[in-house]
């Protein structure tokens, strides 16, 4: 009789534990709700679908393009994807009127359909966005291209989705630039390379012949800027990816680094070095005027200004370490923002403009965080071994980053990746690259 | 039984002497090689000429020269007086455990700190360039204080 009861009480004592292990690991993941979404093949009938197999070398276009759907949706962490394999409805019958018991029925609560063509040497899809517990389209829209943009017509379809589900922009129809990495730690060959959000369609556009450094998007149009090492003097860069033409930015007498562009496009702000002295500068990319926004004997560098404009954030030592200020476009009013424990570096003002953010270094680690405007509300997203150079999703709901490990002291185990968090701080990510990957950059997005 | 535990203690207690003072010598080989977060050791040191040693190290974040950073600079002014026709390049360095940005200035700012010196011994601005490098080009690619501090340098290099 005792023996049974003990029992008993030890099995009531593990049950709970593990219901409750479970729920712990659905709130450190941070998908406490993601949205069960239906995500069906776009409907492509034989006609199309071997004409684009000829085309592109694409088989199952329309399957293709849902694939990129589900992807995009899934890593946002809002979004659960359900099995294809568990959908009872044909592609092209749900396009025209799903039956919404079937889709209900496997708890999808919205619903994605659509249609490819091929004419006249464009595809055209047509998708509908369905919500599948009131029973009714809540969108419709369609899109035309050049066959070889099929992977930018499933990107524009994520945003709209997005858009109508979230209340927010999307971020999927974007470009990131960054530095591609090969090679021993001492030797390391970097290169421009630029990709998809979603990693695809990856480009290299320098050789490695010099050292590239810190590339980043104007917000407005397709061109970039970077440092490079060219014929060995570190030099601020505009390069136009559509031509690839490049040129130096201004006519400095030494070292000009950490650039980026105004929220307009029209201005470079960079940082220029002389004499052991770097402070910050802007150069007018129509009339090549040159103005010196900060004139301090300390370390001025990594500049952002805030989206309308009026405001810059920088990286100072001016205090005695690294910390993070503010002050107006012209360089008036500086005031330092970061006050927490340890060294703050690389502040980037968020698109929205309510938030920076910054990398921070305490007690031999490096933290990824966000604080407002003023330096209050500071929050640490993650923490790592070594971690850097935050950039912003053209929404501000997500900061891309880059990573890098520990090596022993032969310099093995070395490695630098890309990866992503939420503003959140949930559904960090790595962004896979073919090749170790640093310094990346979100684009705006490519169409609205 | 009491004999024979006491001569396992003592083996063990042997055992644990011979570990303790492997790890206290190698201990003393990095505290040899470094002296207040400075790297004092001479691995990765090339000479320039004989006895004048091209680099010089700092502390992580500075740009202060130690004592033993003006000497050895001390010895490449001298050397560069001798050598007229000779003109340097200073590249400036930063370890790994920082933003690459702010690493980029700070090798700026170390290898000035070494012309600076240089130009105060007589050697002329036109014959001096400077380069900074950042955290790109550590000499030691170990991710650990030793290796950290032989890549916070700036070193002479002779331009022609």
């Amino acid at each position: 009789m005792k023996k049974i009861k003990l029992i008993i009480f030890l099995i009531s004592l593990i049950i709970p534990l593990k219901v409750f292990a479970l729920i712990e690991v659905d709130i450190t993941r941070g998908n406490l709700n993601p949205l069960p979404i239906a995500v069906s093949a776009i409907y492509s009938d034989k006609e199309t679908t071997d004409a684009l197999k000829k085309e592109i070398k694409v088989d199952q276009i329309g399957n293709e393009i849902s694939i990129v759907i589900e992807n995009n949706l899934r890593a946002t962490g809002l979004f659960n994807p359900l099995e294809k394999k568990a959908f009872l409805q044909k592609p092209d019958v749900a396009h025209l009127k799903p039956r919404f018991e079937d889709w209900s029925l496997i708890k999808a609560q919205a619903l994605i359909t659509g249609k490819v063509e091929f004419k006249d040497e464009k595809v055209r899809v047509e998708f509908r966005l369905w919500d599948v517990l009131a029973a009714r389209e809540i969108l419709a829209l369609a899109f035309t291209t050049v066959p070889n943009n099929w992977r930018r017509i499933g990107h524009i379809i994520s945003d709209k989705i997005y858009e109508r589900l979230t209340g927010e922009k999307g971020y999927f129809d974007t470009r990131i630039i960054y530095v591609s990495e090969e090679g021993p730690k001492t030797k390391r060959i970097k290169k421009l390379a630029i990709m998809d959000q979603d990693g695809f369609n990856i480009k290299y556009l320098t050789l490695g012949n010099e050292l590239v450094l810190t590339p980043r998007f104007n917000p407005t149009n397709q061109m970039v800027t970077y440092l490079s090492y060219f014929k060995n003097l570190p030099r601020v860069y505009l390069l136009d990816i559509e031509t690839g033409i490049q040129e130096v930015v201004g006519d400095f007498p030494g070292m000009t680094f950490a650039p980026r562009f105004s929220p307009d496009g029209k201005k470079i702000i960079m940082s220029f070095a002389k004499d052991g002295n770097s402070d910050i500068y802007t150069m007018d990319l129509e009339n090549r005027i040159v103005e010196r926004i900060t004139n301090h004997p300390s370390i001025d560098t990594s500049p952002s200004y805030s989206p309308d404009g009026k405001f810059i954030t920088f990286n100072s030592d001016r205090s005695g370490y690294q910390q993070i200020y503010v002050m107006k476009s012209d360089g008036s009013r500086v005031k330092r923002i970061s006050f927490g424990n340890g060294l703050y570096g690389t502040p980037v003002w968020s698109p929205r403009g309510d938030l920076i953010a910054f990398t921070k270094l305490h007690k031999g680690k490096f933290y990824i965080g966000v604080m407002r405007t003023d330096g209050s509300g500071e929050r640490l997203l993650t923490e790592n071994y070594y971690q850097e150079a935050p950039s912003w999703s053209p929404n501000g709901r997500v900061l891309i980053f880059y990573r890098e490990t520990k090596s022993n002291s032969d310099g093995e185990g070395f490695s630098a990746k890309l990866w992503s968090i939420d503003l959140t701080g949930y559904n960090e990510r790595q962004v896979i690259t073919e090749t170790d990957a640093s310094d990346p950059s979100w684009s705006s997005l490519l169409s609205n | 039984m009491i004999f024979k535990k006491s001569t396992y203690n003592l083996i063990l207690a042997s055992i644990f002497a011979l570990l303790l003072s492997a790890c206290a010598q190698q201990a003393a080989k990095i505290d040899s090689q470094i002296q207040g977060d400075v790297y004092t050791g001479t691995d990765t040191v090339e000479y320039l000429a004989d006895g004048v040693p091209d680099r010089v190290f700092f502390a992580t974040n500075e740009s202060v020269l130690t004592t033993a950073s003006r000497d050895t600079l001390r010895k490449q002014a001298a050397w560069l007086r001798k050598n007229s026709d000779i003109n340097v390049v200073l590249e400036g360095h930063a370890d790994e455990r920082g933003t690459r940005e702010y690493n980029l200035a700070l090798g700026e700012r170390r290898a000035n700190a070494a012309k600076d010196y240089l130009m105060t011994y007589g050697i002329s601005e036109n014959r001096i360039s400077v380069i900074s490098y950042g955290k790109e080009r550590p000499v030691d690619s170990g991710s650990n204080p030793l290796a950290w501090s032989k890549n916070r340098r700036s070193v002479t290099v002779k331009a022609n």
